[in-house]
């Protein structure tokens, strides 16, 4: 296992932010961290990216603890933070040279490695641009590009898509997966987006610092079972009562809908139409996803 | 100390020239005012000389507590978050900030030094080089200063009030307005501990090519100030290698 967290907690003045999380990455991994903004995502990202040292617990990246050999965490891993960590008025290629220098990278190793980290990324004609000029995706190439210079084994991301146009984020999405296939690198990322999180290989959601659930995503949604079927109604909890006398469902309310999960759920949406006539504004039946699992397990949506 | 060390040093102090070359607005911001003080005050007291040096101090000052303060928003969001993630030492860094920083207030006062001819004062050759050199050991040492300060600041806001309460004050009684010969009782004694005062003697003496016997001798100034920026930059590095419980971001 490349990533090893055991029991970690850690408080905010007072508010708890992580309460003993537990979870193992394995080599070559694409894992996810999913849970709504405020969850803990970030201040786990901070202590396994050796920013801050845990409260309680313990938590290894190839072998080291984060807090008692940092250093050695440092040279294996490789971090993308959510704010941007750029310096804006030096250009792509003197942002990259820095950064190899951190690493104690120079001369002609430093140039291959940035030249071809330019190419990967398809930056190579942007080289002498300022960073200052370019737009949020590619900013967000140049980050990754300078995470992956010392050739780390492990990729950490915080909230990686943030801020990013459709394209750019199925574009960092490939690259992600391309990174794990070519060269087998774990990446950990962080996320509070659904989309996000179904490419990857396995998910840990988390709520109030706490452990939900743990799995592939397919695995995950297989938990909920059969199919969701979401009705907009004008009395949500009458109709909830009549669909539970009647069909012997147990309806959630949330935010004046009934949501219902239910196996054969094309057959169950014809007969609440029919059974209900006029109490139903709209019905709505999908598969289960990932806000499903995450409303099943906590009673509240991951936005 | 290796290459793991002077590399990250040397690509900070380079970082912070290219930046500062690319912004030069910046520079006359940092020479501006001081020139404007030291034309107005200067004039109107018809004793350009006695106010060069002050002059030079402010500028100094100004230049390397402000462009420490980029270290705050820094480690939020930028380039320094890179460095608290990534094997370079700590050291490297402080030293590599402090260079850069006190290389660019130096810059500074090297153009304020242009105006000396207006100031009539004529040091020499020798005085002119020793007057470079001394303003070098006082731009790191108040570069030095300013790291401290602000690696512990939560928001450019308390910064401001600390350059207000305590640095422009330390400024004032340092010499830069009045001699300490002329100061009175507490005033004096005030003068004597500020170690502001040891850097305006140096500057003072060294371009006037004078001795003042009231102020402290030049080299016991300077070596003041080294101790005090030795003393600082331990500080700072100190400070920077403490683990931290708290976010940054």
């Amino acid at each position: 296992m490349i990533i090893s967290v055991e029991n970690l907690s850690h408080r905010y003045k007072g508010r708890a932010a992580l309460s003993g999380l537990s979870f193992q990455v394995a080599e070559g991994t694409v894992y996810g961290i999913l849970g709504p903004n405020g969850g803990g995502k970030s201040t786990l990202f901070r202590i396994l990216a050796t920013m801050m040292a845990p409260a309680e617990g313990r938590a290894a990246i190839a072998g080291f603890d984060v807090e008692r050999q940092p250093d050695q965490v440092r040279a294996r891993i490789g971090v993308v933070f959510q704010s941007q960590s750029l310096d804006k008025k030096l250009r792509v290629e003197e942002n990259l040279a820095s950064q190899g220098h951190l690493y104690g990278l120079s001369g002609s190793v430093l140039k291959g490695r940035i030249d071809d980290a330019l190419r990967r990324l398809g930056l190579t004609d942007r080289r002498r641009d300022l960073v200052e000029t370019l737009s949020g995706g590619l900013r967000r190439r140049v980050e990754i590009a300078k995470a992956l210079l010392h050739r780390p084994s492990v990729l950490l991301m915080d909230e990686p898509s943030t801020g990013l146009d459709p394209g750019a984020r199925r574009e960092l999405t490939e690259y992600v997966q391309e990174l794990r296939n070519e060269q087998g690198v774990t990446v950990l990322l962080t996320t509070h987006l659904l989309d996000e999180a179904e490419h990857c290989d396995r998910l840990l959601l988390v709520h109030q610092g706490k452990r939900v659930a743990e799995g592939a995503p397919a695995e995950l949604k297989a938990r909920v079972g059969g199919d969701v079927v979401v009705l907009e109604v004008a009395d949500p909890q009458a109709v909830r009562q009549r669909l539970v006398d009647r069909f012997g469902v147990a309806p959630q309310v949330r935010d004046g809908t009934l949501r219902v999960e239910i196996g054969n759920g094309h057959r169950f949406v014809t007969e609440v139409v029919e059974a209900l006539p006029g109490a139903v504004q709209s019905i709505a039946l999908h598969k289960p996803t990932l806000e499903d699992v995450f409303l099943d397990e906590t009673g509240v949506g991951i936005d | 100390m290796g290459r793991k060390f002077w590399l990250p040093v040397a690509t900070l102090w380079r970082r912070e020239l290219i930046r500062f070359w690319r912004e030069k607005a910046r520079i006359l911001g940092f020479v501006g005012s001081p020139l404007v003080f030291w034309l107005v005050i200067g004039s109107g007291f018809g004793n350009l000389a006695f106010f060069f040096p002050g002059a030079l101090t402010l500028t100094v000052m100004f230049s390397a507590v402000f462009s420490t303060m980029s270290l705050i928003e820094d480690r939020r969001e930028g380039f320094l978050l890179s460095m608290l993630v990534s094997p370079a030492p700590r050291s490297a860094m402080v030293l590599g900030k402090v260079l850069g920083s006190s290389t660019l207030a130096w810059l500074q006062g090297l153009i304020l030094l242009l105006f000396l001819p207006l100031a009539g004062l004529r040091p020499g050759l020798a005085g002119l080089l020793e007057a470079i050199a001394a303003l070098y050991l006082i731009s790191f040492t108040l570069t030095a200063l300013g790291f401290l300060i602000a690696w512990r600041m939560e928001s450019s806001q308390g910064f401001h009030a600390i350059i207000n309460l305590v640095l422009v004050p330390l400024w004032m009684v340092s010499g830069a307005l009045f001699s300490m010969s002329t100061a009175h009782g507490w005033m004096r004694w005030l003068m004597k501990i500020n170690p502001l005062t040891y850097s305006l003697s140096a500057l003072r003496q060294l371009l006037t090519r004078q001795v003042d016997p009231a102020s402290p001798g030049v080299g016991e100034s300077l070596l003041v100030t080294a101790i005090c920026g030795g003393a600082l930059w331990a500080a700072a590095t100190f400070a920077a290698r403490q683990k931290t419980g708290r976010s940054f971001a």
